[in-house]
């Protein structure tokens, strides 16, 4: 078995993950990270996209919210291409009418420092006419857009350039344990490499759980225990922007109460219910009825809107002591040293908090883990911006703007997105590659209004060209993901015809998982599973036509190897089973 | 119609796409030219990427004609031409509009102007150094099939004259000419009050202006919104006294019935009475069939006749054919083209000259084999950008149907052009 060593092992390629990763490299330590499917696979890749100004925790959760306007201001710095400055409404809707919430709202941003400033209710529906013109109150607050999957990217670009190994498609089977009764030491962990299909040892001075909602699972290996309360949120997108601003109600916290701005979509969120298992992402009816019905609170015709997609992520809530409802838990992180805690060293989880502090929850994790392991240089991840920065801040029109000027309409792979040739033959190269769903992350194929119908079969075929070696140099700089450059049509410009014999094969794309017809089935069942949930409509028309498409012209329910799996076939599944659950459960 | 409950912003008919490419594979200037990208990109597809308060990100959408071809084929009802007209617009808004963009949509001006001394008008603009120094300065093809000032007088000129012998009827109907038949060709305009009156109708002609068409199409919305509101001061009160309100200009009577109210944003009652009053002048003669006496004169003529992309947008089908079918001995043959490729002032523009005229070529084809199989005279349609590009593509003489009714009544020359 292979085995290697370094210092500091990270469990976990999500947001928090890759943030301790890049701050610990930062410091001067010898970090890798593994991550069992590929980055921003779980929580951060499944959110509703909303970079907190604070404003939602003020009355709540003042130690979030001083946190959030912290990091906020950070963030705009350091991953200013992550984000999109739409800035925040808190609005008060009929509903909402007879509460003084809103005037505890701005007394508690006063006292949190969160910047807010009451406007004129007509001055609020010129720049967002489609809001709900009966509210009698709009507050502005610095709320944004923020891209969980290209943050995330872009801090493990920066923890790679910074000298931390980054593996994808590792997970985790075991964690590796010296000493015995009373001294317990965590050395490490076995990993278990997808793509290579084989296992590997990685020795580590310390191993930093960052499993997000499954820390508790990895906690449970050396029998620390961790309660996390995986809270699934139900979100849904509508197939184009409705606001440009994020709007929020002027409320305490609740279920759709955030509509956001994101892409060319814009995601309301979000229900919370309580799973067991955080890989229960079955979605419910009443989810998406409350939904729809909380959306048109704050846009009237939301509920008759076209809507794209739902998707449930799951917040990694730590439960200290028995609490009965889900949001009550503190939306603050926790650090827990289990050597202080459970006698295990060598060992500590970071849970809970938000993508927003990420940043802060990385740095207060390495100042803990350096506390054992000798301190290095000090923190600067506040003052660094990450590879990409340097772009400025996204906006709407820049890919559009990017394939009129090089004239890339006839390389556009996926048309709904504007993703071009150049840009998937890029990221296949440069990112592990198992799925198309991996590409998705990377450029947003397949997430527009046909969901994969007209971009699936075509990404297959370019991925094949790759794979066979036809026609693509293969990338020299292979350690820089490059992966700001990766949404940008001019910064990957197409190369025209192929020719018949090319370089070599790209090794980025793993070998015994590689079928092109299984990363054809995998992508259509992944879209698939999230059209489901929403299938009416003028998205059931056009998904007649997509299965047309598939079913009918390609018989793709009967392409030859229809044994083969990936290891995300089955994440991919849609579960069938009848749902007994049509009315929000009450307890 | 517009419908309140059913109307959809063309903004938001973007969510009604299923991308099957049916407006690409008919779209006229896409398959003419790469720059032009195809309507499924060009609207519903760049629309989720446009921003208000954000620069537009895309150009390419000005290479849309506005010929509506795609919202003709799409089968899901996208407003993809209001979209690009709307993306063209805030181009404008954002980056000004060239002075000949300005020159073109202001066609009412330049027929005003031409019409004081409409000889030494003619001579100075189509000689052929001007069009030359046109071409150059402004950037107005040199080729392109620009008309004529009348030398007879304006149309409104001729009404005056007219106005004392005109046939008193309790019958009324309201006539809109549209700046070509005020100042280019006021025998369409005579043609029309022959027909209608030969009807037993008396023929109304109130102060009107340009529709605003000109300048909607090339994005200059505030102008034509002046031109449009000032039209429904003229003509709204005629509407509400229930008066109907027939045009020769297919493109006019689209653009009061729903174009200038649909691009604007402009739904009020009067909007709405406005836009029920007006008729293609065919469209009504149909709708009237009753009333059109059948004294025709037999014709023997086979004539190629287009439907102009304006006109297939009333969705009222094939009015002028159905009509003109009446005329013992005429028969009608339909183009079936796309568009003839001028598409208004589109094919005026320098750029996009040769563009106009690929576009035209299937309709041009039609026309010439037609000529050589039937030995035609003369083809018809019922818009006259479309005549004067037809004739330019073809070098058959191009009438508009209403002159053809009227010389099937005998009311008529169409050789030339003359009421008899």
């Amino acid at each position: 078995m292979r085995a290697i060593e370094t210092e500091i092992l990270v469990i976990g390629g999500g947001v928090t993950g890759v943030g301790v990763a890049w701050d610990a490299a930062l410091r001067g330590f010898d970090v890798i990270l593994v991550e069992r499917r590929d980055l921003a696979h779980g929580t951060s890749g499944r959110f509703h996209g909303l970079l907190h100004s604070g404003g939602r925790y003020v009355v709540k959760d003042p130690v979030s919210a001083r946190e959030c306007i912290h990091e906020n201001r950070i963030l705009r710095r350091t991953h200013a291409h992550c984000i999109e400055d739409t800035g925040g409404f808190f609005v008060v809707t009929p509903e909402d009418e007879d509460s003084d919430y809103p005037d505890r709202f701005v007394q508690a941003c006063a006292e949190t420092g969160v910047p807010c400033q009451e406007m004129a209710v007509s001055q609020a529906l010129r720049r967002e006419p489609r809001l709900n013109p009966r509210i009698s109150r709009v507050f502005r607050v610095p709320d944004a857009s923020v891209d969980g999957f290209q943050l995330t990217h872009a801090t493990a670009q920066a923890a790679r350039q910074a000298g931390a190994r980054i593996f994808t498609y590792h997970q985790v089977t075991d964690l590796l344990v010296a000493g015995g009764e009373g001294d317990v030491r965590v050395v490490g962990a076995r990993v278990f490499d997808a793509v290579r299909a084989e296992e590997m040892e990685i020795r580590a001075a310390m191993v930093i759980n960052a499993a997000g909602a499954w820390a508790g699972r990895i906690a449970g290996m050396v029998g620390s225990r961790v309660d996390i309360v995986p809270g699934k949120g139900v979100m849904i997108a509508t197939a184009h922007r409705l606001v440009n601003t994020v709007i929020n109600r002027c409320k305490w916290p609740s279920d759709g109460d955030i509509l956001v701005p994101a892409h060319t979509v814009s995601i309301i969120g979000t229900t919370d219910v309580p799973v067991a298992d955080p890989e229960d992402l079955r979605i419910e009816e009443w989810e998406i009825r409350k939904m729809l019905a909380e959306g048109e609170k704050l846009i009237p015709g939301f509920a008759r809107t076209r809507i794209l997609r739902a998707w449930a992520g799951v917040r990694p809530l730590y439960r200290e002591s028995a609490v009965t409802d889900d949001r009550d838990i503190s939306r603050k992180f926790t650090l827990l040293d289990h050597q202080e805690r459970d006698g295990v060293a060598g060992f500590i989880t970071i849970t809970g908090g938000k993508l927003t502090t990420f940043r802060l929850m990385a740095e207060k994790t390495v100042d803990r883990a350096a506390a054992h392991l000798g301190p290095r240089r000090p923190c600067i991840t506040a003052e660094t911006p990450v590879p990409g920065a340097e772009h400025g801040p996204y906006w709407l029109g820049h890919r559009l703007r990017e394939v009129e000027d090089g004239r890339l309409q006839n390389q556009l792979i996926c048309e709904c997105e504007l993703v071009t040739r150049g840009m998937l033959e890029s990221a296949a190269r440069l990112n592990p590659t198992v799925t198309l769903d991996d590409l998705r992350r990377d450029v947003r194929l397949g997430m527009g209004p046909c969901q994969g119908g007209f971009c699936t079969y075509r990404a297959v075929g370019v991925i094949h060209e790759l794979k066979l070696g036809h026609g693509v140099t293969p990338d020299t700089e292979g350690s820089d993901w490059r992966v700001a450059d990766l949404q940008s049509p001019a910064g990957n410009p197409g190369r025209g015809r192929p020719p018949v014999s090319g370089p070599e094969p790209v090794s980025s794309l793993a070998d015994h998982l590689y079928d092109p017809n299984l990363l054809l089935r995998d992508f259509l069942q992944e879209r698939w599973k999230g059209v489901v949930p929403i299938v009416w409509g003028q998205q059931l028309k056009q998904e007649q036509l997509d299965r047309l498409i598939y079913l009918s012209i390609m018989n793709v329910d009967h392409l030859p190897d229809a044994g083969l799996k990936s290891p995300l076939s089955d994440f991919y599944g849609v579960d069938v089973t009848p749902n007994d659950v049509l009315e929000e459960p009450h307890d | 119609m517009f419908n309140a409950d059913t109307w959809l912003p063309p903004e938001v008919s973007l969510d009604l796409c299923i991308k099957c490419n049916i407006c690409v594979s008919y779209c006229p200037v896409a398959e003419a030219t790469d720059l032009f990208p195809g309507p499924k990109y060009a609207g519903p597809q760049a629309q989720r990427f446009r921003m208000a308060g954000q620069p537009a990100p895309d150009l390419s959408v000005d290479y849309c004609s506005g010929c509506r071809v795609c919202n003709e084929v799409c089968p899901n009802d996208v407003n993809i031409m209001e979209m690009n007209a709307r993306a063209r617009a805030a181009l404008v808004a954002e980056k000004g509009i060239p002075l000949r963009n300005r020159l073109l949509g202001r066609n009412e001006l330049l027929g005003k102007v031409g019409s004081r001394a409409p000889r030494l008008a003619n001579f100075a603009l189509h000689n052929p150094v001007s069009r030359v120094a046109v071409d150059a300065l402004f950037g107005i093809a040199k080729e392109a099939p620009l008309p004529r000032w009348s030398t007879t007088g304006t149309f409104v000129d001729w009404w005056e004259k007219h106005y004392p012998h005109r046939l008193i009827s309790d019958k009324k109907v309201v006539y809109f000419h549209g700046c070509a038949t005020m100042y280019y060709e006021p025998f369409i305009g005579k043609a029309a009050v022959a027909v209608l009156e030969h009807m037993g109708y008396e023929v109304i002609v109130p102060p009107q202006n340009c529709c605003g068409l000109p300048m909607l199409s090339n994005g200059e919305f505030k102008a034509a919104g002046k031109l449009y509101d000032n039209n429904l001061r003229k003509l709204g009160p005629l509407a509400a006294e229930g008066y109907d309100i027939v045009g020769t200009s297919t493109s006019c009577t689209l653009t009061l019935k729903e174009e200038a109210p649909h691009l604007l944003d402009r739904h009020s009652e009067t909007t709405q009475a406005l836009t029920h009053a007006v008729w293609d002048i065919f469209e009504w003669i149909r709708d009237h069939e009753d009333e059109l006496p059948r004294d025709f004169i037999q014709m023997e003529m086979v004539i190629p006749y287009h439907p102009p992309c304006q006109y297939r947008a009333h969705r009222v089908g094939r009015p002028s054919m159905d009509v003109l079918a009446l005329i013992p001995g005429v028969e009608v043959h339909e183009s079936h083209a796309r568009c003839c490729g001028i598409a208004g002032t589109y094919g005026y523009k320098k750029e996009k000259y040769d563009i106009a005229m690929k576009v035209g070529q299937e309709l041009f084809s039609f026309i010439l084999e037609e000529e050589e199989h039937h030995h035609t005279e003369f083809n018809a349609c019922d818009s006259e950008t479309c005549r004067w590009q037809i004739e330019h593509g073809t070098g058959q003489e191009s009438r508009h149907p209403i002159e053809i009714l009227a010389a099937a009544y005998g009311l008529y020359d169409l050789e030339t052009r003359t009421t008899l």
